[in-house]
């Protein structure tokens, strides 16, 4: 039984960090669901978001592994109840003068909105939790759909503190 | 730059101080001093202050490696390092010039091994990086502290095929503990200290620091000692006191303990308190292939070494076991056999200074994050209290069943049917002769197995090998580079007709240097272990296996004329009778290298086994003949 595990990672931000990291995945048969990254609050350091699907046994190698990566600064798993997980999505979806009206209207309930429009097809940006996102693509999915982009799983956790924090004071 | 003169003099006098006579002190104060440094800085090296002084990259390099307290360099110039290679000539640092850069590696591995210093060896771009690729994958695969420095093409076209351009980086990202590329020469000394510091702390490893070409030629500003920048690098030493209590009371409550003995105690120089924990404990103890000489063989405790070749007692000691005390160790599957019938009954302590070790094969009930070094003595002294507070186990009925498995299936050889010296023999006869105080350095395979098997280790840093890797052609470089470590001793490299055929090119280096080595290889003229497991498991259909070097066949290579080109002193010995004459004459030979080419039977097999895919009780101590349990409790 495998089940989803949220990792939120800091690095340096160095050459190849990412490649250290999804490498690290690749030769120890991890399997990763999604990776976001991109820079923090503190100059020199990135945030890594990463999505795994693995046993309690397994997740806890992945942390230890990827902890021995000398540019990995802090690993910290968010769980559901403790952090604000977002996805991003942008669907191109066919749509005429015909049924522009109930696309626009379907994306509406998802509070998604349209950012493109042309005779033949709208684009739909969208965020939020990943299991809405699936939702709103089953809805649109009867309209057709041409072109799906989808960022990794974005996730914080909640209350004031910060992963930096600590992890930078005591290094 | 070595001019025929001893290797590195100005370490002799340091090295030899005792070194030959009292060993364990030599080791003790090569460590004390490791740890005071530690103490001070995370830079290695005696921290001398250098004023910022304007100089090259490249010099920047050397200086950087002779501030770190670098003596000895392995490594072949090529083109993008040739920068490097100009005020190399003017160091006082020893640079040895190999055949093949993986010798370059091998030797840096070999003088790490037994000096407990960072190995040093550097090569060019392109194909001059990827021959280091076998030697930094074998040392990570057996933690050696080693620094490759390679040779990068120029920033400017890094990633335009270049002529000699490869990732170096990108492709050993796997095999390293961490690696660099410079490309900015004001980069270099806090690289080089930071490189070192990698190699050297927590579970040692190897460590790549590529430099573009540019960065070498370009200026810079040098000044000592830099700043270590590594805030993702924190290694844990000590121990978690709750745990070390924990795990006495383990100790405390086990009837049938075994001390499970990996390398990580050789790595840590903990030999002598693990000595300190057996007796306390009064347990039994096993080392693994890595870790022979961390414990005496001699030792009544000493049960042997585990594993798929392991001997019956240490084999038997752990299957039965309630206690395993695992102590820098990794539950190899060449040591666990089928993992789910491993040790079904222990409990587990597992002390590791790499908390992904632990749990990683075998789930831990005790683990301890640490040095062993710290660690060890802590729980020697959390087991005494222990033991005075509850009494100390009684562990009769657990001695009684190993001391009665270690006389009844002690570790021995069927003479070979046809005629042919056996090779055990003339590997234990090279032990005796040659004594404790040697180093011996094994290939892989056959002639490796038997080296672990019956060559007495009583001190550690005696025994080298590729444990993890299984690289076939380690024997003769890191032979090269203990000799070079450790010049006073007497160093053997135990080879294979198959494993010196890979490397021995570097006997010319080891004769242009005066680095009298001995080599012996055990002729059985096929690539021995595979030809095992086609005997027992593919009826004996030998494809592939015959290298033709032996009795009876056309001798391509003939090993004395090959040796005797290379300007080695050469043998051939292939009657029994001859043995002991053979290695008395290598052993009076220090001008040079001497290569023994010792024809034995083809037909020897590495016994006991424990075929793979089984459980370890299923041990064969020859073929088809398992040991008879008998059934207590």
């Amino acid at each position: 039984m495998t089940t989803r595990h949220t990792l939120s990672v800091l690095v340096e931000d160095k050459p190849g960090v990412l490649t250290r990291v999804a490498s690290l995945f690749a030769r120890r048969a991890f399997n990763i669901n999604s990776l976001a990254v991109g820079p923090t609050e503190v100059p020199g350091m990135s945030r890594m978001t990463v999505v795994v699907d693995a046993d309690g046994e397994l997740i806890e190698q992945v942390t230890k592994q990827l902890n021995k990566l000398v540019n990995v600064i802090k690993i910290v798993e968010l769980t559901a109840e403790s952090s604000v997980q977002r996805d991003h999505i942008m669907v191109k979806v066919r749509a005429d003068a015909a049924t522009r009206l109930q696309v626009t209207q379907a994306a509406d309930l998802f509070r998604a909105s349209v950012v493109d429009v042309s005779t033949d097809s709208v684009v739909i940006e969208a965020t939020g939790h990943p299991e809405k996102l699936t939702a709103l693509l089953s809805v649109l999915e009867p309209f057709g759909v041409r072109e799906i982009v989808r960022s990794g799983t974005l996730a914080v956790g909640r209350g004031s503190r910060s992963i930096s924090d600590r992890a930078l004071r005591s290094a | 730059m070595s001019k025929g003169s001893p290797i590195s003099p100005s370490l002799m006098a340091t090295k030899s101080a005792g070194a030959p006579k009292a060993p364990e002190r030599a080791d003790r104060t090569a460590e004390n001093s490791v740890v005071e440094n530690a103490a001070v800085s995370p830079v290695l090296g005696p921290n001398t202050v250098v004023p910022p002084t304007v100089m090259s990259g490249s010099q920047a390099i050397v200086r950087s490696l002779e501030e770190l307290g670098v003596d000895d360099i392995f490594g072949l110039p090529g083109g993008a390092i040739l920068p490097t290679y100009d005020p190399l000539m003017a160091s006082r640092m020893n640079h040895v010039l190999v055949r093949h850069e993986q010798g370059a590696g091998h030797a840096a591995q070999g003088y790490a091994m037994v000096t407990g210093r960072v190995g040093v060896c550097i090569a060019t771009s392109g194909p001059g990086a990827t021959n280091l690729v076998t030697a930094i994958m074998d040392a990570h695969m057996d933690s050696v502290p080693l620094v490759a420095i390679t040779g990068q093409v120029s920033s400017s076209v890094i990633g335009t095929d270049a002529f000699q351009e490869a990732d170096i980086v990108g492709i050993t990202m796997p095999i390293t503990k961490h690696s660099f590329l410079v490309t900015d020469p004001n980069d270099i000394p806090h690289v080089m200290a930071e490189a070192f510091h990698l190699a050297s702390t927590g579970r040692p490893g190897p460590v790549l620091v590529d430099v573009a070409k540019d960065a070498q030629v370009g200026q810079m500003t040098f000044s000592w000692p830099p700043k270590i920048d590594l805030p993702g690098y924190r290694p844990v030493t000590r121990g978690h006191n709750k745990q070390v209590r924990e795990a006495a009371k383990l100790i405390a409550a086990a009837t049938k303990p075994v001390l499970y003995v990996g390398g990580g105690v050789i790595k840590a120089h903990a030999s002598a308190e693990l000595m300190e924990l057996a007796m306390a404990t009064g347990a039994p103890v096993v080392t693994t292939l890595m870790a022979k000489g961390a414990f005496p063989d001699s030792h009544p405790h000493h049960m042997g070494m585990p594993g798929m070749h392991g001997k019956v007692s240490a084999v038997t000691a752990l299957q039965q076991s309630d206690l395993l005390i695992t102590l820098g160790a990794r539950f190899d599957d060449r040591v666990t056999g089928v993992l789910k019938s491993f040790a079904p009954h222990a409990k587990v302590i597992h002390a590791d200074i790499d908390p992904a070790e632990i749990s990683k094969n075998r789930t831990a009930d005790v683990p301890i994050v640490g040095s062993v070094k710290e660690i060890i003595p802590e729980l020697t002294e959390a087991v005494r209290t222990q033991f005075e507070q509850t009494g100390a186990p009684d562990l009769t009925g657990w001695w009684t069943f190993l001391n009665h498995l270690k006389e009844t299936y002690p570790l021995g050889w069927t003479e070979p049917e046809d005629g042919l010296s056996a090779p055990q023999r003339v590997i234990k006869r090279i032990g005796e002769l040659t004594g404790p105080e040697g180093v011996f350095v094994a290939g892989v395979g056959q002639h490796q197995m038997w080296a672990a098997q019956f060559i007495e280790y009583e001190r550690p840093h005696s025994w080298l090998n590729s444990g993890g890797a299984g690289t076939m052609g380690y024997a003769v470089p890191a032979a090269m580079g203990a000799k070079v470590g450790n010049p006073d001793r007497v160093v053997w490299a135990i080879d294979g007709d198959g494993c010196f055929q890979m490397t021995n090119q570097e006997l010319a280096t080891c004769a242009i240097n005066k680095i009298p080595i001995k080599v012996a290889v055990i002729n059985n003229s096929s690539l021995g272990m595979v030809r095992q497991w086609q005997t027992l498991f593919y009826e004996g259909r030998y494809s592939n296996t015959d290298l033709n070097t032996g009795h009876d066949t056309v001798r391509i290579p003939d090993f004395v004329k090959l040796a005797d080109a290379y300007g080695c002193a050469s043998f051939r010995c292939e009657r029994d009778e001859d043995i002991d004459a053979t290695i008395e004459k290598a052993l009076a030979i220090n001008d040079r290298p001497v290569v023994i080419d010792f024809v034995v039977s083809p037909n020897s097999m590495v016994w006991p086994m424990v075929p793979s895919g089984v459980s370890n009780d299923q041990i064969q101590v020859a073929r088809h003949m398992t040991p008879v349990w008998e059934e207590e409790d």
